[in-house]
């Protein structure tokens, strides 16, 4: 359900405002993260991948302000309907993103372990994968801002691309390892990268469906059997 | 597990209307019995308890439509007001409201000053009667029963259908006869320990038996503004009534004495039906189980209070609820 205007109480809407903003701070900061890391991955950047471990903690604190500010509005100003539900997405949302954060740490901390793995065809892959997958939070937190539900869907449909990826990955690694078990420690770690990638995946199409349950006040999950407009 | 976003979203699905898994058909079941009258379902005994019973006669479980023109159907409505106008001389101040008061529930009116909830509330008890130029069309109905109709005697309507007005009344009587006077016109009580016993029960329905019982003979008007009100929701459910209408009860009162009267309100339901006109949007959200919006003479949108305030149909509503409006 559209707003069709601005909050009699300005500095409502002013609040609500500066939640949408960190949202979107945050998005930024994990989208950054993870291509940082795989920039890292693949040019074997030790102090890069050291200052991504760093970083994240802004990260935590803005999940952290995000929740409080969040608390506040709720305490403060009471709100109703589409406020609400877009208020207790946001205090999800930022917990989700705040994970992806902490994937790309991880990715980050495998950096130094892989010295010069030979899996060149799996690394050759991982940056597109990941360029996919922080597309999708990028645009599905534009989707929250926006409060663009039908954009929200369309993310999700963008999963499969990432989870046939990581298929891909998951079989050339096995490939590697059954080459040569000299192998296995390296692909390992490759294989956990691409499953922190798969997980940014799913975990854009999660909260693409907080984003779809804030806008239109129903579950992505009862879109098919209830049609909105026919009642 | 590389297909849980697949699994979490069957929007692939072919069937256009998914049957609701039994978990969720119980869950909503117990929804209902929660909305209807309180009581929980048996005792949960373990952790399993939210499953349907596991009898092979087991019922299947029926999920009321949450919203639109079916809430509600089947269920045999205490008032009923059908295609309700109301002009004050030239001006319409009811536009053709329809709506359904039901025994065992809080239905709570909403929206901006001027909206028409009051007056509807007036028309449920035949309160506009007494204001000069208003007149009134469409049916309300008292168990089937025409209450505009000639055989209606509105003294008597107004005993089935009590109300509370927004500022405590009570009669500069003492606190025994306030609440004696309605059962003693009425014919209700035959003699002092009936009309006794009558005033007691109407003072501990009310809350307020505890806070008095030492002080019957003592003026009403000497009580707090809290236990005023209390007083005169006592003096309404002296009469026995079947409905009782309150406009903004709590509009005067502080916080503690608002949360008195919302426990009562919430004691009251099981057996009263209960329409209540408020400005406090959070006090109908706390009171009510149906909730109608109000807006220009109109009755926008009527649902269950919990789906109108976190999701509602129409625009104005959602507009009025997250104080967008005007």
């Amino acid at each position: 359900m559209p707003n069709s205007a601005g909050h009699t109480l300005k500095a409502f809407d002013e609040d609500l405002d500066r939640l949408r903003a960190l949202i979107s701070q945050m998005g930024g900061l994990a989208e950054h993260a993870i291509r940082e890391s795989m920039r890292c991955l693949v040019q074997r950047d030790l102090e890069g991948a050291l200052r991504i471990v760093e970083n994240d903690k802004k990260l935590d604190a803005l999940e952290v302000e995000t929740e409080r500010r969040a608390i506040q509005i709720l305490a403060l100003r009471a709100p109703m309907a589409g406020d609400l539900r877009e208020i207790v997405a946001a205090m999800k949302i930022s917990s989700v993103v705040e994970r992806i954060g902490d994937y790309a740490k991880n990715i980050a901390k495998r950096v130094p372990a892989l010295g010069n793995a030979k899996a060149d065809e799996a690394i050759a892959l991982l940056p597109e994968m990941a360029r996919i997958a922080t597309e999708m939070v990028h645009d599905v937190l534009t989707a929250f801002v926006e409060r663009d539900a039908d954009a929200a869907v369309r993310v999700c449909a963008r999963d499969q691309a990432v989870d046939d990826f990581y298929n891909s990955i998951f079989r050339t690694l096995l490939t590697y390892m059954m080459e040569n078990p000299q192998n296995i420690g390296q692909s390992v770690h490759l294989l956990f990268v691409a499953k922190n990638i798969e997980r940014v995946g799913d975990h854009a199409t999660n909260i693409a469906e907080m984003v779809y349950y804030a806008a239109t006040g129903q579950h992505l999950t009862e879109r098919v059997k209830q049609p909105r407009d026919e009642i | 597990m590389n297909n849980m976003t697949k699994e979490k979203l069957p929007i692939e699905s072919t069937s256009p209307v998914p049957m609701p898994s039994t978990a969720i058909a119980a869950e909503a079941a117990a929804d209902q019995r929660q909305e209807m009258g309180g009581a929980e379902p048996a005792e949960p005994s373990s952790l399993d308890d939210h499953r349907p019973p596991a009898s092979p006669s087991a019922p299947v479980v029926e999920v009321a439509p949450d919203t639109g023109p079916e809430l509600d159907a089947g269920r045999t409505p205490k008032m009923r007001a059908d295609k309700i106008h109301v002009f004050y001389g030239e001006k319409e101040a009811l536009k053709g409201v329809s709506i359904e008061i039901h025994d065992d529930r809080v239905t709570a009116f909403i929206g901006p000053s001027g909206c028409g909830k009051s007056t509807f509330l007036r028309c449920l008890n035949r309160m506009n009667d007494t204001i000069p130029g208003a007149r009134v069309t469409g049916d309300i109905t008292l168990d089937g029963e025409d209450i505009n109709g000639p055989a209606m005697d509105v003294v008597q309507l107004r005993a089935r259908v009590g109300m509370v007005f927004q500022k405590p009344n009570p009669f500069p009587k003492s606190i025994f006869e306030n609440v004696a006077y309605g059962p003693r016109i009425h014919g209700l009580a035959t003699g002092k320990s009936e009309l006794d016993a009558i005033v007691e029960k109407s003072l501990k329905r009310a809350g307020l038996w505890d806070e008095v019982k030492d002080r019957l003979q003592e003026s009403g008007t000497a009580l707090s503004g809290g236990q005023q009100q209390r007083l005169c929701i006592a003096r309404a459910i002296a009469v026995d009534p079947e409905v009782i209408l309150m406009d903004e009860p709590c509009s005067a009162l502080d916080p503690i004495a608002t949360a008195k009267i919302e426990e009562l309100i919430h004691e009251l339901r099981g057996r009263y039906a209960i329409a209540i006109v408020t400005h406090n949007m959070q006090q109908a959200a706390r009171v009510s189980q149906r909730t109608a919006f109000f807006h220009l003479g109109e009755m926008v949108e009527y649902g269950k209070t919990k789906d109108i305030f976190t999701n509602p149909r129409e625009t104005r509503t959602q507009d009025y609820i997250t104080g967008r409006y005007g």
